[in-house]
């Protein structure tokens, strides 16, 4: 079936995004990521030496396949971001970003009003912006407005594992959304991302939950699975849910008689 | 200014160990199984009740800190640039009164340093001085910061309490974080060990991260001297600390180290043992306190509690350390701070690392977009 997923100006196959985060190794590492076979893959710049061609993470992320996300992890604000994102730009010669912006090292939540000016700065300076950011539906059409490319609401806190916390409100993004609902942060199983797809998701973010995995590898797989199922399913329209049993003596039967 | 006084000066030393000391088995139970735990949980999983549960309190603390670190351990390295000092500390071998001879590393002298460190793979950086403000003042130290700022990712501090605006003006030029230990949080003790210098000023120490914080710096390191006074009360303290600090100053990071006394010239015996059960207790009871704070171990530790330990709540250590300014390359044999414990090279503590299928993080921050 040709379900292609479309940001910017690039194709995905495969509606699972993956990060470099966590793993106990590199070679864990590029050993997971391909048997996701996720397409975009995101990195923190912290983490890698840009200046650096041998930079261990960047090296076994050279693959054909693999399309590299880079992200503002650990800046606080704004002009912070949007420095970043010129540096990684100019160093890693892609103008895709994966807007971060989080003032609070704790639960790492993400800033809406720095996100905004950020997004819409960068969209200026030619960026392709994909914003992490709460669950929010009035800040998800701001975005848009300002174009940003795709939204990334959040499903629970980063690094949790506690699925899709924030349902109710994703539903509502999901409905109203013009541009591809990315769900970052917070699916710590294959059953929520394929329940995140079941909703209408365009694709999910997953990083901790397979990294931290007894074996990465084959929880790549399963998460793989699960999206293609879920998005599946989505395609095929689930039957609806019946909310309440039929009775066995009708109350209304006499209005037939 | 509000500060932590206020908070601080509301507790009392003795009532709170006796708190610590009354806590029952049904506080440690209740403590395991919550969820977000609380100072009072803190305290249950520090107490005596809580022995017996130390296997139990390791697994859940290995399980806490992957979900957030994953498998992964920083590595910093520390590079002492002066040991002059004007300070007594009863345990410390930079001591004023410790005929030792002194010495503060010329630029020329920290470039050979940093080079030596740099061929090791190092990116983050701990620079560590005494107190002597003539000669070893903010002016050395921001110096010290610009000479190296483009060679490393990440540049800390271990220096003298500073006023907020020299904090500040640090930040701006490249100082991602500062460490400064209580070392005790007992009033008369406090006095007992630092008789003279600056230091001897307990609330003028005990407010430095309220100044860090309003300074704006990116991470505050905490920690007491555990054998100064009982771990246990001084771990309370430092846990009071660090969640006024969390809540008072909500965009900085925090780290917790746990130095225990060493040996060092003119040295000073521990009045209060802490052996390596408790220190296992007291790491995973930070752990599970707080699933985000950085934990830090150094080469204080010897090689077999290291080797442990990395696997259940530790995210950053050491290697190698030399605690003598110059003791990389340029005068190798100068008086020490301390005797380090664990002496293995860089590569046999990353080796150890890989061992334990764990991952080194030589980079995690990027000193450029300030």
């Amino acid at each position: 079936m040709n379900d292609i997923l479309k940001i910017a100006d690039k194709e995905f196959h495969s509606r699972l995004f993956t990060g470099t985060g966590k793993f106990s190794s590199s070679a864990v590492m590029k050993q997971a990521l391909l048997a996701s076979e996720s397409e975009l893959i995101t990195v923190a710049l912290k983490r890698v030496d840009v200046k650096d061609e041998n930079d261990d993470i960047l090296v076994h992320l050279n693959h054909p396949r693999i399309n590299l996300l880079p992200n503002t992890s650990g800046v606080r604000n704004y002009k912070e971001a949007i420095f970043a994102a010129q540096l990684s730009r100019e160093a890693l010669e892609t103008n895709w970003i994966k807007l971060e912006i989080h003032p609070d090292p704790k639960y790492l939540l993400p800033d809406p009003i720095e996100t905004l000016k950020a997004a819409e700065e960068l969209v200026k300076l030619g960026f392709v912006v994909m914003p992490y950011i709460h669950a929010d539906p009035v800040l998800c059409k701001r975005l848009e407005e300002v174009g940003a490319q795709c939204v990334m609401p959040l499903g629970a806190p980063i690094g949790s594992n506690k699925g899709l916390k924030t349902q109710e409100f994703l539903e509502i993004i999901i409905d109203q959304s013009t541009v591809p609902v990315i769900v970052d942060a917070g699916i710590g199983a294959p059953s929520h991302a394929a329940y995140a797809m079941e909703l209408g998701a365009d694709a999910v973010l997953v990083n901790t939950a397979i990294a931290v995995s007894k074996n990465p590898v084959a929880m790549a797989n399963a998460f793989k699975l699960a999206i293609e199922a879920g998005r599946m399913a989505y395609n095929a329209k689930l039957a609806p849910i019946k909310h309440h049993a039929e009775a066995s003596s009708p109350l209304t039967s006499f209005l037939n008689a | 200014m509000a500060s932590f006084k206020d908070t601080f000066d509301t507790y009392n030393w003795e009532q709170t160990l006796q708190g610590i000391f009354e806590k029952t088995e049904s506080d440690v139970l209740r403590a395991l199984g919550n969820s977000k735990r609380n100072l009072e949980d803190f305290k249950a999983l520090i107490s005596p009740a809580a022995k017996p549960y130390l296997e139990q309190m390791a697994q859940l603390s290995s399980v806490v800190t992957k979900k957030r670190f994953g498998n992964t351990i920083q590595m910093y390295a520390p590079l002492y640039l002066s040991n002059e000092c004007n300070n007594v500390c009863t345990y410390c071998g930079f001591s004023a009164t410790n005929k030792i001879p002194r010495r503060t590393l010329t630029n020329e002298e920290i470039l050979k340093e940093v080079s030596f460190l740099k061929s090791k793979g190092y990116d983050h950086i701990l620079l560590v001085t005494g107190e002597a403000n003539k000669t070893v003042g903010v002016d050395y130290i921001e110096n010290a910061i610009q000479l190296i700022r483009s060679q490393f990712a990440n540049i800390s501090i271990e220096v003298q309490p500073l006023s907020e605006n020299e904090y500040y003006r640090l930040t701006e030029s490249g100082l991602y974080a500062v460490l400064v230990y209580q070392e005790t949080y007992h009033q008369e003790a406090y006095k007992k060990h630092h008789p003279k210098g600056k230091k001897s000023n307990f609330y003028h120490r005990l407010e430095t991260p309220d100044r860090l914080g309003k300074a704006g710096i990116h991470k505050i390191g905490l920690g007491a001297l555990f054998g100064l006074e009982d771990w246990r009360a001084d771990s309370f303290f430092t846990a009071l600390h660090l969640k006024y600090l969390q809540k008072t100053y909500w965009k900085t990071k925090y780290s917790i180290s746990f130095p225990r006394l060493r040996p060092h010239s003119g040295g000073l015996e521990p009045k209060v043992e802490m052996t390596d059960a408790d220190l296992v207790q007291l790491i995973c009871a930070f752990r599970l306190l707080d699933e985000d704070v950085e934990l830090s171990i150094s080469t204080r530790e010897n090689e077999l509690f290291r080797d442990n330990i990395v696997r259940f709540g530790i995210t950053s250590m050491s290697a190698e350390s030399k605690t003598n300014p110059g003791g990389y390359v340029v005068e190798e044999q100068s008086l020490e701070q301390f005797e380090i414990s664990d002496e293995r090279s860089t590569e046999e503590i990353t080796q150890m690392l890989k061992a334990n299928a764990m991952e080194v993080v030589w980079k995690d921050w990027e000193n450029n977009w300030q």
